[in-house]
């Protein structure tokens, strides 16, 4: 079966974001950017289900700056067969993204499509769920397991108190969660690879999509910042404080 | 103006989060009404009708909403939304999992999330792990927004809302619910706990964290985890905190052996007061700490236990 996973750029998690001082957005140039984490952890699902003999072809599908192509190279390394852009400037919401999914998956017919649970970048947590309800498939959000039974899938849910079980319908769409799996590093050799796999380029207007967005920011700021701490020298002072400065126990 | 909220409960009690959602409804504005859907949820229905603030319950029971599956979820709320102006619920795992597939298919772009309501159609949220907050108007018809429960206080009780039985909407028969595996705990929820003790990478092992239970016990207190301590296997996923897992704000957050990445500061430096232990002097947690001790946490815990 054929599989359809979507990667995001984003900034590196592990960098400090900074508010432009006029507040109109937060500061990219020259910011390193990568993957969306969970979007890996999709790649490594779906590449190894194909490793697994359960799927036969991964497609990997990037929407934004022509920069995104090095995200979909990265994913090809992982193991991905070949690559779409959907190439456009304008910021892409998440139902614009659902839609401009929905488009891909009318050309690709994929029986499952795996997402990332969450963007690191805006948190929104919505895309999957959005394109599952667009397309009129079941879906997983947040899972940390799947078999393929047939024309159904045993999923894992994460849930606030535990664990979820559910079997859905195929095709559907799941959203990876932190415990799916591990993703592998990506080695030179299939970085040299990746780059001979086929990469299209297509605009939205090309799949009829409108990705106008339907929020406007108004202004992005830094949160307050809370005060300096107190660094106590024992636990006997820390429990003191505790008592008699914070009043807490 | 007329808001929707939709409740989580677990058939007989409101789950945390549905009464701060509450209140942050009564901010955009108009009479608030609580859908209440479920397998077998009477009690949680009346439950609803108490929150101050709740005008009307719509009480809805199917076989088909147990385990509470999106697909079916969605098809019975969409028909409701033509009048509403807001549909609102908490942003927790019922929450994120649902309201998306209701938005998309009223072809509106939902807001997640939300820490503030500066208009009816203005909303503050947290971005990039909480360091960037971003003022978001929405130019839909319809507003459908998840709701952050730390951000807004919890609607009290005196409320005496009317209960109206709503007639359920079609099993979509996408999905099937095949149980649950809850981590059974007899402490208290993280969300809803009034002190939270927390462990990282640096506890080192799952057996490890039997000195943060004991901890616990002593103070009342959730246990919670770092991603690294999840990623490491040491606790279950449902223990994280931070910006992929829960989102806490107690009275009282103690971060044992958590080094203090972007990601958990996120979903824990709202807490009133932050105490952070630590061998390493230069650990990123202490930036947020009320409080921090330098010390080996094998040997601080345990005392700290003794000491209370």
């Amino acid at each position: 079966m054929k599989v359809l996973v979507t990667v995001k750029r984003v900034i590196d998690p592990y960098v400090k974001v900074r508010v432009k001082s006029d507040g109109s957005g937060v500061e990219t140039a020259n910011v390193k950017m990568t993957m969306n984490p969970f979007c890996e952890i999709a790649v490594e699902q779906a590449v190894r289900m194909k490793e697994a003999g359960v799927v036969s072809e991964i497609v990997a599908v990037s929407i934004g700056a022509p920069q995104c192509q090095e995200t979909l190279r990265t994913a090809m390394a992982m193991g991905v067969d070949r690559g779409i852009l959907v190439e456009t400037e304008v910021d892409v919401q998440p139902l614009a993204v659902a839609k401009v999914m929905k488009a891909i998956v009318a050309k690709e017919s994929p029986k499952l499509v795996i997402m990332g649970k969450q963007a690191i970048d805006d948190d929104s947590n919505q895309s999957g769920q959005m394109l599952a309800a667009l397309l009129g498939w079941p879906q997983a959000a947040f899972i940390s397991k799947i078999e393929i039974n047939g024309d159904n899938a045993d999923v894992t849910r994460e849930i606030d108190g535990g664990l979820e079980k559910i079997a859905i319908r195929l095709p559907a769409v799941v959203t990876a969660d932190l415990r799916l799996n591990e993703p592998r590093y990506v080695t030179l050799p299939n970085i040299m690879k990746a780059k001979k796999k086929p990469l299209e380029v297509v605009k939205p207007d090309a799949l009829g999509v409108d990705v106008a967005p339907r929020l406007t920011t108004l202004k992005v700021e830094e949160p307050a910042k809370r005060g300096a701490g107190v660094k106590v020298a024992d636990v006997k002072e820390l429990v003191a404080k505790l008592k008699n400065e914070a009043k807490i126990i | 103006m007329a808001v929707l909220v939709i409740a989580e409960h677990d058939g007989k009690l409101l789950k945390p989060g549905t009464a701060n959602a509450v209140t942050a409804a009564a901010k955009m504005g108009g009479d608030v009404t609580a859908l209440v859907a479920g397998h077998q949820c009477g009690d949680a229905a009346k439950t609803a009708a108490k929150l101050a603030g709740v005008k009307k319950v719509l009480h809805c029971d199917a076989p088909h909403y147990q385990g509470f599956l999106a697909e079916n979820l969605a098809a019975l709320i969409v028909p409701l939304a033509a009048n509403y102006t807001h549909i609102v619920a908490p942003a927790t795992g019922f929450g994120k999992n649902l309201m998306p597939r209701i938005a998309a298919l009223l072809d509106v772009q939902q807001i997640s999330d939300i820490s503030g309501v500066a208009a009816p159609d203005t909303f503050v949220r947290p971005t990039y792990a909480g360091n960037v907050m971003a003022t978001v108007k929405s130019a839909d018809k319809i507003k459908v927004v998840t709701v952050r429960g730390t951000a807004f206080d919890a609607a009290g009780e005196g409320g005496s809302a009317a209960v109206e039985t709503l007639a359920p909407g079609p099993d979509a028969g996408l999905s099937k619910f095949n149980g649950q595996e809850l981590t059974r705990s007899a402490r208290p929820e993280l969300t809803a706990a009034r002190i939270i003790v927390s462990g990282g990478r640096g506890m080192g092992s799952a057996e490890n964290f039997k000195i943060l239970d004991a901890l616990a016990d002593k103070l009342g207190a959730a246990v919670g985890a770092s991603r690294a301590a999840v990623d490491s296997g040491f606790v279950p996923n449902d223990y994280q905190v931070g910006q992929t897992g829960k989102i806490v704000a107690p009275e009282l957050y103690i971060a044992v052996g958590i080094s203090g990445a972007i990601q958990h500061l996120a979903g824990m430096k709202d807490s009133k007061v932050i105490v952070a232990i630590n061998k390493d002097a230069e650990a990123p947690i202490f930036a947020v700490a009320n409080y921090w001790l330098v010390e080996d946490l094998f040997k601080a815990v345990p005392e700290l236990t003794a000491e209370l």
